[in-house]
């Protein structure tokens, strides 16, 4: 489990966090896609990259996907990309 | 009483895991301070890569089967039977023929399996190059086809993921070659906004793809395939229509792990990416496609970590020393880009691949590879 303050005193917790720093292949969205496919509706998961192109390429395919992107964080020498899957 | 290491799985990363340490603990092997066992469901072992050469009937399918039996080291024990459940508590695995096979040391390497069946229709109209029988399939339609629409599609999680990429290009190539390219529509989709996940990848397939003139959708996650119409709907909401559908079917892992309260979301087991322990069990490794690491589900990631595993074992079990051999992330895949030329990419968790241009030697090496295989599996070389 993974928790930290997103906004003002808020609290997102993501349900499932994967750990793809130094992953180029399949890479942080992929890995991302695979885990949103297994969550149930509702559950937030947290991806940590230390690809920069994931910061836009998450957010893009959340968006293209319908499902909830809900915060990018500077965190561990990386990005923790957090997805809420909503449907 | 001897020190029981016992590998789950028969495919290469079982195999090789097993003969590594087999070759170097011969001597213990043969004063019974240790004992290797594998544990496998087939009796048969099948080189994956190889079908991508049945498709197109470049390789004879009776020359990527060999007996399990005939790789294994001598003095490993192979026992012929499928793992039910592994009991961690008691150091036990049960297997599905009743027989309880104790461990000190436990090595899941198994593997994982294509599950067409997640994608309503894809089962019933779709070919695919990942199974033995589904190449021979798709080599016999390919014989028959004389024009149309051909639609790749690309399932997640998938093992060997530069095969759409190089199917796709092989198509091609093959086509040009019977004279069949001006009466084919091909059709290359893929779940992310480029053609590849790996950036360099994806430049190098673009380009290619352009220059060929194939199609390219991209974004395309896949959703329901219509049998009636003959169309792939994607969740994105687009549509591709085919005569001819080639999958790369979604992936999962093994029931198994279900069984045993030890894998997590789509059976894949928790492993520690430098360890390759599985997690909450010192004892338990992981190697292969079955682990759930952010790396490739590929036979050089299974050798790569098959290296690590068994040099930790061999410490572990010849003077129980902790392990200290990490795995980097390696990985090295070649990639056929005609039925003549190829290139490759090696990478690791600090190293990004990049895409040399393709020769006819680098095609070379991998057909050379096809062979080398064999002896890589027997921990020869």
């Amino acid at each position: 489990m993974s928790e930290f303050l997103r906004g003002v005193g808020r609290m997102v917790t993501a349900d499932r966090v994967i750990d793809a720093r130094g992953s180029f292949c399949p890479g942080p969205l992929m890995e991302m896609i695979r885990a949103i496919k297994t969550a149930e509706v509702g559950q937030v998961v947290e991806v940590l990259t230390s690809d920069s192109g994931s910061r836009t390429d998450i957010p893009k395919w959340a968006e293209k996907a319908g499902q909830e992107l809900v915060e990018v964080v500077s965190r561990d020498g990386g990005d923790a990309i957090l997805v809420r899957k909503v449907k | 009483m001897p020190k029981r290491l016992l590998v789950v799985g028969s495919g290469t990363a079982g195999l090789m895991v097993a003969n590594l340490v087999a070759r170097a603990l011969e001597s213990q092997i043969q004063h019974h301070e240790v004992e290797v066992t594998v544990l496998g469901e087939r009796d048969d072992y099948i080189y994956q890569p190889g079908f991508l050469y049945v498709a197109f009937d470049l390789m004879d399918p009776r020359s990527l089967v060999r007996p399990v039996r005939d790789l294994l080291h001598p003095r490993v024990r192979f026992v012929h039977d499928r793992a039910e459940r592994v009991d961690a508590a008691s150091n036990t695995v049960v297997t599905q023929g009743g027989v309880n096979l104790p461990y000190d040391y436990l090595v899941l390497a198994i593997g994982s399996r294509i599950r067409p069946e997640d994608v309503p229709g894809l089962a019933q109209e779709a070919h695919w190059f990942y199974t033995l029988e589904g190449a021979e399939k798709l080599r016999e339609a390919l014989k028959g086809l004389q024009g149309g629409r051909v639609a790749i599609s690309v399932g997640i999680p998938h093992k060997c993921p530069v095969a759409p990429v190089e199917f796709t290009l092989m198509l091609d190539a093959w086509a040009r070659t019977r004279g069949l390219r001006d009466a084919l529509e091909i059709t290359y989709t893929y779940p992310v906004a480029r053609a590849h996940t790996i950036p360099a990848v994806a430049a190098f397939a673009e380009a290619e793809f352009e220059r060929r003139a194939i199609k390219v959708e991209t974004f395309f996650n896949m959703e329901s395939v219509d049998t009636e119409a003959h169309v792939l709907h994607s969740q994105e909401g687009t549509d591709v229509a085919f005569d001819l559908l080639v999958t790369v079917p979604p992936h999962g892992g093994d029931a198994l792990g279900g069984a045993s309260g030890l894998a997590g979301a789509g059976n894949w087991y928790p492993t520690d990416r430098q360890l390759l322990q599985v997690q909450g069990h010192e004892n338990i490794f992981a190697v292969g496609d079955t682990t759930d690491l952010p790396v490739s589900k590929a036979g050089s990631v299974a050798h790569f970590e098959s290296e690590v595993v068994a040099d930790n074992l061999v410490g572990l079990l010849s003077e129980g020393r902790r392990p200290g051999h990490t795995y980097a992330g390696r990985a090295f895949c070649f990639i056929e880009t005609s039925l003549e030329e190829a290139t490759y990419i090696s990478f690791d968790f600090q190293h990004p691949p990049v895409v040399p241009t393709p020769s006819r030697s680098i095609h070379f090496f991998k057909q050379t590879y096809n062979q080398i295989h064999w002896a890589n599996l027997k921990a020869v070389i």
